[in-house]
């Protein structure tokens, strides 16, 4: 007899609709960007990618979204050229040199890091971190440094760099974790079989298992400048704010704005009857789409490295 | 069972009886009638004198609780015309567009206030003088050190250090940004060609603070920062402002004699009635001896017909009606204290007209 | 000789970097919690934690943001249990591996993306900023972290106890929820939880979606205040006063995440050593 019993059919449904609301959301989500940023888009074309000038003033009207892109790629950059070695440090340690008791309390106390709500983050990086900032790194790089474009201009700790370097410490639990992962991964004999020709142990780490690793570490690095990207509001208070032009990061200690913090500060001031709206949106579609395609590539590394299959228990 | 699990699952059951309990313990104190809320949102500008009535209002009524969120000129003005709040608060009158997505409104100007530009120069605590091009070309960038000559010479007394300028500017849409930008098109040219006036302009140097009091707190925070900010978180902030020369000459700091100069100089007649436009009226520059030279009037945005916005009842809408009457009337006592200056009583007559003419459903609505 | 000296100095600097690494990371941890403890534990008062704002306190903020936890939970933890089921359960198709990816894709989502959608959807349709807005932009972000988890933890469990209970005649479906469900039970909650701890402490889903507010909740469709976003606007206040209130708020905040964080792991890990 081939009767399904109705029970199994209707849990299945009501199982298979509820999966569906991934799709759905994010269905809504692109539908409802596309279509809010069209009117900006189709006014400014191919400047609203390119363009710098942002001025909503009725009129006077041009937005162009370079600069907060530019200021959202920077800050995330700066965040895995400082982050990623740092991640890999921790998670070499853990798995390769770790004494056994001690492996646990660190990753733990490494994860917890990815526990602190974003909005304390940018609390602590307002009033403690800038500080630390200025004294330490802004000022020395400034008088050092200060006729290099990068490190130009007087810093006031509200600027690329602290951004730069609180999403560091963001990506920090998501690289880390990952890696570790990947690099225990990394078969024993592959180890073995470098040790037994003498290597030491960081020969070990550095030749055989980190290039062993190598796409999964690539991963994920990708994982975390997803992560980087996305975050809003560590970066929003220590970013500095600029607009337009002058928000284009050319250097290190200029205050910037990156594509969600542009959103975060003045999305609820967006006038509908302009083209502002529209363009917060198009600046929202823009991140949507970098984060996608960010986290689509990493998804597609991480999984072919770890050997993850997605698949049922059946 | 797991005892862990078991303590797991007390503790999430406590904190779901908990909130329950905190959500059932804490209502609205409505000791008579039925409560009613209303919510507003918009300028920055005026929140220390609303936030101060709207506590006072609790004596008066105490079953109306009334919701204002400080968050910015162009919010209020864009959740008024999407008509998710009941009333609005704006520095910058609504101009054509704005007009047209949010037809019928009337704008009752509440308090009168005025921009100060405070700044943070280490050693010099009081008395720098600016005048209306200098600040100008400060904020334009034009003029990017501190000991430049244009400051220097009208300062003679203070020894200006060789320092850049960090202007402080707000990022979000604001009507603070919109008087003083309307200032600043008024005394340079160039501002006004290159960049004019707006509740949100493409400034050209500084850093951006969100409300007059990220601006506030950047400018406390910064050595060698310049801003503006509404003359209330000046104070409360005890800030170090500049005098500004006005149009007879004097170097002028603001307060609360001056703002009042300058509106009984500039605004006791010519006003529009309060359904019409007031794009064009400015207190700006006054002329009157003591006048400070940058003040505005704050206006709260309503709908003339409150039945528009969705959710309004009559009870609703007739405590709104009798707040805004109590704002204009009892609650002005309350501004001089902030250093806000009273309505003139043309305005207050002006004012009183308008809220008589809202209406819900065709009818009009009691005031007291 | 000297080439293994050289080396094995080489190897003990790059232990000893490592190690610093570690340290690097765990510095602004440490920092973190001693400011907040230390600038936010002058503020706590019985006063502070239940008053409104107008007698100085965030009470209606604390009252928020577990409103919105529960809330959020209410929605966001059925359809993400159902959704891991699902993919867990049923999912061997080319259907399900889509799902998977779009959940995946989901988690990452930018927070203020999440935000402007339900502002243009749910805001801009009721008319009002209110507390179901902000709980559907955070079930946003929940449904796909549980949604994970759960196939994760479902996934463990092994195949033998589904054929079990098939091979006794049950049905799917009652197999699932009687026997598979509670069988992963452990593995369920601590994700749930965890989940739960990080979805706490958003705040760009809530800037465009709950407004704020003076007053205690009003009203599922009423504006609402919330702990991450009383604490980001008292941040950018000059007034000293104010901005201890936000630590304040900051040590509420952190003292219900984190404690949700270490209490879940302690309990799970005390249920591994079993």
């Amino acid at each position: 007899m081939n009767l399904k019993p109705s029970g199994d059919n209707l849990f299945k449904t009501l199982t298979t609709i509820l999966a569906a609301s991934a799709a759905i959301i994010l269905l809504i989500t692109a539908y409802t960007l596309l279509t809010g940023s069209l009117p900006a888009i189709q006014r400014f074309g191919i400047y609203f990618f390119t363009g710098t000038q942002w001025n909503p003033v009725v009129g006077r009207e041009i937005f162009g979204a370079l600069p907060y892109l530019l200021g959202t790629l920077v800050t995330s950059g700066i965040a895995l050229i400082i982050g990623v070695p740092i991640s890999l440090g921790i998670a070499t340690f853990l798995v390769e040199m770790a004494p056994k008791t001690f492996r646990v309390p660190i990753s733990y106390l490494v994860e917890l890091l990815a526990a602190v709500p974003s909005v304390i983050y940018g609390l602590w990086g307002l009033f403690v971190m800038r500080f630390w900032v200025i004294d330490y790194i802004e000022d020395p790089l400034s008088s050092l440094l200060g006729w290099f474009p990068t490190f130009s201009g007087t810093p006031f700790g509200l600027d690329v760099l602290t951004a730069g370097l609180i999403l560091a410490i963001m990506i920090i639990p998501t690289v880390s974790s990952v890696s570790r992962e990947v690099i225990q991964a990394v078969p024993d004999s592959i180890r073995e079989g470098a040790y037994s020709i003498g290597a030491t142990r960081w020969e070990v780490i550095r030749h055989w298992v980190l290039s062993y690793g190598r796409s999964g570490i690539f991963g994920a690095v990708i994982l975390g400048l997803g992560r980087a990207v996305g975050e809003t509001m560590a970066v929003t208070m220590v970013i500095g704010n600029a607009i337009g032009p002058s928000a284009v990061p050319t250097s290190l200690f200029k205050p910037s704005q990156t594509m969600s913090s542009l959103i975060a500060n003045g999305f609820l001031e967006a006038t509908p009857a302009s083209l502002e709206l529209p363009a917060y949106m198009g600046v929202g579609l823009i991140l949507l789409l970098l984060g996608l395609i960010i986290n689509v590539i990493a998804h597609v590394m991480v999984s072919r490295v770890l050997k993850i299959k997605g698949g049922a228990v059946e | 069972m797991n005892k862990n699990l078991i303590i797991i699952i007390a503790v999430v059951l406590i904190g779901i009886i908990s909130v329950s309990a905190y959500v059932a313990l804490s209502p609205p104190s409505s000791p008579t009638g039925e409560s009613v809320t209303l919510n507003g949102a918009g300028a920055t500008f005026p929140y220390p004198l609303l936030e101060s009535m709207m506590n006072e209002y609790k004596q008066v009524k105490s079953n109306v609780l009334i919701n204002y969120q400080a968050i910015g000129s162009g919010g209020g003005i864009s959740a008024l015309q999407g008509k998710t709040v009941d009333f609005a608060g704006s520095d910058a009158p609504l101009g054509a567009a704005d007009r047209a997505e949010a037809p019928n409104t009337l704008h009752i100007p509440e308090t009168i206030g005025a921009v100060t530009v405070p700044y943070n120069l280490p050693g010099v605590s009081t008395g720098l003088h600016l005048t209306s091009q200098t600040i100008a070309d400060i904020f334009q960038g034009k003029i990017t050190k501190w000991n430049d000559p244009a400051i220097q010479d009208v300062n003679p007394e203070i020894m200006l250090p060789d320092h850049d300028i960090v202007v402080a500017h707000r990022s979000d849409g604001s009507g603070t940004t919109f008087i003083f930008t309307g200032y600043l098109s008024k005394v340079s040219t160039s501002w006004e060609q290159e960049i004019g006036q707006g509740k949100t302009v493409a400034w050209p140097v500084g850093l951006g603070g969100n409300g007059n009091t990220g601006v506030a707190g950047i400018i406390q925070g910064t050595k060698y920062s310049i801003g503006y900010v509404e003359l209330a978180y000046a104070l409360e902030n005890d800030m170090t402002v500049a005098g500004i020369q006005n149009p007879s000459g004097n170097w002028i700091a603001p307060s609360l004699a001056t703002t009042t100069a300058a509106v009984e100089s500039k605004a006791s007649q010519g006003l529009p009635t309060g359904d019409a436009s007031w794009e064009n009226v400015d207190v700006l520059n006054a002329p009157g001896e003591q006048a400070y030279p940058i003040v505005s009037f704050t206006y709260l945005l309503v709908y003339k017909e409150l039945n528009v916005v969705p959710g309004m009842t009559e009870t609703k809408a007739t405590a709104l009606i009798q707040f805004l009457w109590w704002v204009i009337h009892d609650g002005q006592q309350f501004g001089p204290a902030l250093e806000y200056a009273p309505l003139p009583s043309n305005v207050v007559q002006l004012n009183e007209a308008s809220i008589q003419s809202i209406t819900f459903n065709g009818q009009t609505l009691s005031t007291s | 000789m000297d080439n293994y000296v050289y080396r094995k100095f080489k190897n003990n600097l790059f232990f000893v970097l490592c190690f610093l690494c570690v340290i690097i990371a765990i510095i602004p941890l440490l920092s973190i919690i001693f400011e907040v403890v230390v600038r936010g534990a002058p503020q706590l008062s019985l006063q502070f934690l239940t008053q409104p704002p107008s007698e100085g306190g965030i009470g209606p903020a604390i009252q928020g943001t577990l409103i919105l936890i529960g809330l959020t939970s209410l929605i966001g933890i059925p359809v993400g249990i159902m959704s891991g089921v699902y993919l867990a359960e049923y999912g061997n198709n080319k259907f399900a591996t889509w799902m998977r990816t779009f959940n995946d894709l989901l988690t990452e989502f930018p927070s203020i993306v999440v935000g402007i959608t339900v502002f243009t959807v749910v805001v801009l349709s009721i008319g009002s900023f209110s507390a179901i807005a902000g709980a559907l932009a955070l079930s946003i972000m929940l449904i796909p972290i549980v949604a994970r988890t759960t196939e994760e933890s479902l996934k463990l469990i092994p195949n033998t106890l589904r054929e079990a209970s098939l091979a006794l005649g049950v049905h799917k479906w009652r197999t699932t929820v009687s026997v598979i469900l509670p069988a992963a039970k452990s593995g369920l909650i601590t994700g749930t939880l965890l989940a739960v701890a990080r979805i706490a402490g958003e705040t760009a889903p809530l800037i465009m979606t709950i407004l704020g507010n003076q007053h205690f909740f009003l009203g599922f469709t009423q504006p609402m205040d919330a702990l991450p976003l009383r604490i980001w606007r008292s941040a950018l206040q000059p007034s000293a006063a104010v901005q201890a209130q936000g630590w304040g708020g900051a040590l509420v905040l952190v003292l219900i995440v984190l404690s949700l964080n270490i209490g879940v792991r302690l309990a799970s890990q005390g249920r591994l050593r079993r």
